[in-house]
């Protein structure tokens, strides 16, 4: 890692949500910094998800959120929606987990990789399409002339989700929320995400908040590690640190949970 | 090994679309499972695991090939009753959101399989009970449950028609990682417990390790190693799942990005000549660019078995 320049591109501050009721998020302090990958580990409903969507106002209906997210001097809980729809899918975008739903399937690939650029960059059809065509090649689709084409019923899952990175990655964003990108995918494909991922933070200095429960991607990729647990973090630091020396007992449990690679063992 | 329960030999399957190439998703596989065995499939997405899976439950018809379980071919499914001696393979699907029948309460969907398999002394809600789940929930629709439970339900309703062969069909990938072990465990303590084979398919390599007594590596349609799970995992020996395995992250806080597998996976439909591996292949040799290597349980020309493969 390369002395990365400190600056915050994304901060969270007292982040508290409640969803028709119920507490969600007690206060999460989070800041991400351009260039680097700041990853977020916990168990399903700690409240890993709910973070990324808060950043992006996507929380579900009916849901009270307070605390302050601050990009670009701004806060994103204050800004009017229009203001926010010019920040959302261009200088923050968003990779979702399920790839067989975030991607609308009567539309093709074509439409879905080219409808925001166009919209946010004002760039033509053809350059459009020929950005969308270079995307597919950098996510590794197999043809990207021909993929623009078709639609993602005709995509592996693997496929789809590289399709969808592709979407997020359309209008070189500043801010990328990964929400477990790489569960659905094959190891092999994930490798080839982590380090595209990885290489798109180094190259353009891409600030990354990648949410994943899966402590082996998180010690990957990840230049800090968060860890939640019911709607608190109860951990931040280095991933070595973080991983090598946990401090809180919540993230040695997490630790001791995983299997011991037979490997290991015998060494 | 006597008579395997499962045996899959040389098994084709092609899928025909009007006005595209015949693609052959799985082009001369083998594979035999024992009963009382896990055996774990894994490959990466594409590679005709499922194909597989579904052939073998008749959802398929083989282009060339034989199925047999328990010494009797598997018949392609239509529209009449299925032979009974076939419906001792029951299949879980991979997922539990589109498998289960949401107007019909769970209870009746389990006691389907019961009917099957003639079972009037069992209720549904003795098999909720096996799989872990409340004697009462027999009377909720599929919506009043989680993924995870959901599962669970898909399972019981397989178990229900008393299965020799299981066979679950990526069954934990839809649900949430905490539930995907427990899931995965639960299977094979019931396979296991009843004496019947289970046919493990899964992309998700760490999980397969945790439950399969035998691993077989599927790449573009054919089984490329077989071996015991343990002796595989610490000596693979197939520069595939050598790569598969490099590939996982480990969680040890040192920031080393996974190996990648470099190239593509080539189109199905047009597979390269010679060893189906050797564009990706870092360690190939002239003779896999001419030959494919159709032996096993290594199906790579640098372990070739010693009498040279004259077939």
């Amino acid at each position: 890692m390369t002395a990365a320049p400190k600056t915050a591109a994304l901060t969270i501050e007292g982040l508290r949500v409640s969803i028709g009721g119920h507490d969600v998020l007690h206060g999460v302090d989070l800041t991400l910094e351009a260039g680097r990958v700041h990853g977020l580990a916990g168990e399903s409903g700690s409240g890993k998800t709910m973070t990324g969507l808060a950043v992006l106002g996507l929380l579900p209906h009916g849901s009270r959120v307070s605390g302050r997210i601050a990009f670009g001097g701004r806060d994103l809980l204050e800004m009017p929606a229009r203001e926010l729809n010019e920040v959302r899918g261009a200088k923050i975008a968003m990779v979702f987990q399920d790839p067989a739903t975030s991607l609308h399937p009567m539309l093709t690939v074509e439409r879905q990789l080219t409808e925001h650029m166009r919209h946010h960059l004002g760039v033509g059809r053809k350059e459009a399409r020929e950005r969308a065509a270079g995307l597919l090649a950098k996510v590794r689709i197999p043809g990207p002339e021909e993929a623009l084409k078709r639609y993602p019923h005709q995509f592996s899952g693997g496929m789809r989700q590289r399709i969808a990175i592709a979407v997020a990655l359309a209008c070189e964003p500043e801010v990328l929320i990964a929400d477990e990108p790489t569960t659905a995918l094959d190891v092999t494909v994930q490798a080839g995400i982590l380090r595209l991922l990885r290489g798109l933070c180094d190259d353009l200095g891409l600030a990354v908040l990648l949410v994943t429960h899966d402590l082996g991607v998180m010690s990957a990729v990840a230049d800090e590690v968060s860890v939640m647990k019911d709607g608190l973090v109860v951990e931040t630091g280095p991933r070595g640190r973080v991983l090598r020396e946990p401090s809180h007992p919540y993230t040695r449990s997490l630790l001791d949970a995983l299997p011991v690679p037979p490997a290991e063992e015998s060494r | 090994m006597t008579a395997p329960l499962l045996s899959v030999e040389d098994l084709v399957v092609e899928h025909r679309t009007p006005g595209r190439p015949v693609v052959r998703a799985v082009a001369g596989a083998s594979l035999h499972v024992a009963a009382g065995e896990v055996v774990g499939l894994v490959g990466e997405s594409g590679c005709g695991k499922s194909t597989l899976a579904r052939a073998v439950c008749g959802l398929h018809g083989a282009a060339s090939g034989r199925i047999l379980v328990g010494g009797r071919p598997v018949t392609p499914l239509g529209l009449r009753r299925r032979d009974p001696a076939l419906t001792g393979v029951q299949m879980v699907f991979q997922d539990p959101y589109s498998s289960l029948n949401p107007r019909r309460r769970v209870g009746a969907q389990i006691a389907d399989g019961l009917r099957t398999a003639g079972d009037s002394a069992t209720s549904p809600a003795d098999l909720l009970e096996r799989v872990g789940l409340p004697r009462d929930f027999a009377g909720r629709y599929p919506h009043e449950f989680s993924g995870g439970q959901r599962q669970r339900v898909a399972i019981a309703r397989a178990l229900a028609a008393r299965p020799s062969l299981l066979i679950g069909d990526e069954p934990i990938s839809a649900l949430d990682a905490s539930a995907q072990a427990q899931v995965a465990r639960l299977m094979r303590d019931l396979a296991v417990e009843s004496g019947a084979g289970l046919l493990f398919i899964s992309h998700d390599l760490s999980v397969v390790r945790l439950i399969a007594d035998r691993i077989a590596v599927m790449y573009l349609g054919k089984v490329v190693e077989t071996g015991p799970t343990a002796e595989v995992w610490a000596d693979p020996r197939h520069p595939y799942t050598r790569a598969l395995l490099a590939a996982i992250p480990s969680p040890d806080g040192a920031g080393v990005l996974p190996a990648e597998l470099p190239g593509d996976v080539p189109d199905p439909a047009d597979p390269p000549a010679g060893c189906r591996f050797h564009p990706r292949c870092p360690l190939v040799m002239d003779v896999c660019r001419e030959k494919e290597p159709d032996f096993g349980p290594v199906a790579c020309w640098l372990h070739a078995p010693e009498p040279s493969s004259a077939s």
